[in-house]
């Protein structure tokens, strides 16, 4: 079973090849794409995606779901693009305050046993609710240093591509070759056993929410760096994509299996399927649409690969 | 036991004891005017949350992770693709109320067929199709709002004796609920599954064709909600759906239905409904604006979940 094409091989190879794949068919639809100046814009907004696509991967990794990311990305935006403009230390601490509150909602969900997506579904209330006062109608303006980070121009690869590796690269070893990574993923895979090992849940909870909300925290700063402005809802659809990014990326929806690198693959595919269609000319409306299909077609691929595998 | 102590272990009657409350701070502070009218439209919007919420109710009993994530997505293209072909003409009302069904049903089928073939949980399965079917609803009406047939516009908004025609129409499907719930082999299979579901296997129950049946229902009432609520508000809208994503749970949960599955009840959907819907009354008629009103809404979500799900932590 040594040979490249073994199920498993397959398995993690799913993601980078459904990429590729994608990559090739806009080359070739769009030559002009292939350039510094075609990558740069393509990749741009994939970068906020896939730090919210990490976000809800940290929490998917505990065996939860969080399907208020959409709004809490807009509500930093907001802040970003308002306070931490105007008053950077109020803005400080209202971020820092979010990742607080996303550390409680991990606590609470853990201590009175509650289903995440209910709560996360009322939080996303929460957020777009503050998201409307702090910014009532859209505006704000993006702070000069996260502008100037965000439209870099480094020579030979493009921003958006050295950021994604990074992130990829980042994530991956603090969580999958650490040894408390290890911890923070077993919290998702048998958390029983991890409990008699001396291990307190409520804090691996707590930190993986607090997780999520510093990277949705960076999500919402890094769209703020390119739109240059924020509204409420500028970012409730990410919800959904960074879910989708997860899956796409190998993630398992129990069991703490994620992949960090996968995750960022994944939502770079996303952000790229939106592209392709209308590169393709398709009928706009299908956008949304396109992105569940290929959600469902990774799936059933992975469906496949796993009774190969079972076979053999 | 007593009578009394019996009754105040119903888990619904948190729910109706809410929206009681809640109507009576905003009678108190309107000084009493217009409070029967406030009763009234609670009653027609309830009626909406109530038909979305018996379906997410048996589905969610199904156990963990059963939820249907695809009801707005289902509510939007039965109501486009209806009040399209239907196209504001009376005549047309049953080839609407058929399709609207009939979309309904397809969407359970896929989605079911999504969780059986694709072996993935059902959020991620009902998420996925939602995109393709609001994608489906967007194509097929480009954003044209076409007004519903005149008949069932005022169906929808009649009156009886005060009483919304349709909130009398879903309080008969409520009971119809209750009675599949608690007196057929179907309702019982279910809760059977969401106790239990390998027991439920063991004990002969066809677990796969009664979670089909479950999904395929919830997808049909989602598409009669669609249908209804469409005619009620003048034609189909792309957003109609949105809120209901959230109502349709809250609903299920607040009303003292267990979100780890296995126990269900109707008559608390009705007082959960009442309770939402009176809920944003409430902080409109203390002149919140929009965001407090969000804020506060969700803060009394989490709140009442926070509450009813006390002491049924099982580890």
């Amino acid at each position: 079973m040594s040979s490249v094409f073994s199920p498993r091989m397959l398995r993690s190879l799913l993601p980078p090849l459904s990429l590729a794949a994608l990559l090739i068919a806009i080359f070739w639809l769009q030559p002009r794409t292939m350039s510094y100046f075609g990558l740069n814009l393509l990749l741009n907004l994939a970068v906020p995606i896939a730090l919210a696509t990490i976000a809800q991967m940290f929490i998917l990794c505990v065996n939860e779901l969080d399907l208020s990311i959409g709004a809490f990305v807009s509500l930093v935006a907001c802040i970003t693009a308002t306070w931490l403009h105007d008053t950077p230390l109020l803005g400080i601490l209202a971020l820092a305050a979010l990742i607080g509150v996303y550390a409680l909602l991990g606590a609470l969900i853990h201590l009175r046993n509650l289903p995440s997506i209910v709560v996360t579904l009322g939080m996303s209330f929460v957020w777009l609710g503050l998201a409307v006062l702090v910014l009532p109608t859209p505006g704000g303006k993006a702070p000069e240093y996260i502008r100037w980070l965000m439209t870099l121009k480094p020579a030979v690869v493009p921003f958006p591509i050295i950021a994604c590796i990074a992130l990829a690269l980042v994530v991956h070893v603090a969580l999958m070759r650490s040894a408390y990574g290890a911890i923070l993923r077993g919290a998702g895979g048998n958390p029983r056993s991890l409990e008699r090992a001396g291990w307190s849940i409520l804090k691996i909870k707590m930190i993986m929410f607090a997780l999520a909300g510093f990277f949705g925290v960076l999500s919402g700063m890094a769209l703020v760096g390119l739109t240059t402005s924020a509204d409420a809802n500028i970012a409730l659809r990410y919800t959904l994509l960074s879910i989708a990014g997860v899956i796409l990326g190998g993630g398992e929806f129990v069991g703490g299996r994620v992949s960090p690198i996968g995750a960022v693959i994944g939502a770079v595919t996303l952000a790229l399927a939106g592209s392709f269609l209308s590169f393709l000319r398709l009928n706009p409306d299908w956008q949304i649409g396109a992105q569940g299909a290929i959600l469902i077609i990774v799936l059933a691929l992975r469906v496949l690969i796993s009774r190969a595998e079972k076979r053999t | 036991m007593s009578g009394a102590a019996s009754i105040l272990r119903q888990p619904w009657l948190w729910a109706w004891i809410g929206a009681f409350a809640v109507w009576l701070a905003t009678a108190v502070f309107t000084g009493g005017r217009g409070s029967g009218e406030v009763l009234s439209a609670a009653m027609t919007f309830g009626a909406f949350f109530v038909i979305v919420g018996l379906g997410q109710m048996f589905v969610i009993t199904l156990g963990p992770g059963n939820v249907d994530l695809s009801i707005p997505a289902c509510m939007t293209l039965s109501a486009t693709v209806a009040m399209k072909t239907m196209d504001g003409q009376a005549a047309m009302i049953p080839v609407g109320l058929a399709i609207a069904l009939g979309i309904g049903a397809v969407v359970g089928c896929v989605n079911y067929a999504l969780i059986r073939l694709l072996r993935i949980p059902p959020i991620i399965a009902t998420l996925s199709s939602s995109f393709i079917f609001q994608s489906a609803a967007i194509w097929w009406n480009r954003g044209l709002r076409v007004k519903p047939p005149e008949p069932l516009a005022d169906f929808t908004t009649a009156k009886i004796a005060g009483i919304p025609v349709i909130a009398l129409a879903v309080i008969v499907l409520a009971v119809l609920g209750h009675i599949l719930l608690a007196r057929t082999v179907f309702g019982r299979s279910v809760v059977a599954i969401g106790q239990n579901m390998r027991a439920a296997h063991l004990a002969g129950v066809k677990v796969e064709r009664i979670r089909a049946l479950t999904y395929i229902m919830c997808a049909t009432l989602a598409g009669l909600c669609g249908f209804l609520l469409a005619g009620f508000s003048g034609g189909a809208a792309l957003n109609m759906g949105e809120e209901y994503l959230l109502s349709s749970i809250a609903v299920v949960v607040i009303g003292g239905t267990s979100v780890a599955g296995g126990f269900a009840n109707v008559p608390g959907l009705w007082g959960a409904a009442l309770f939402l819907f009176l809920l944003v009354t409430m902080l409109n008629t203390f002149g919140a604006g929009a965001g407090v009103r969000l804020v506060l809404t969700g803060i009394i979500i989490i709140g009442v979940i926070v509450a009813a799900s006390g002491g049924t932590r099982k580890t």
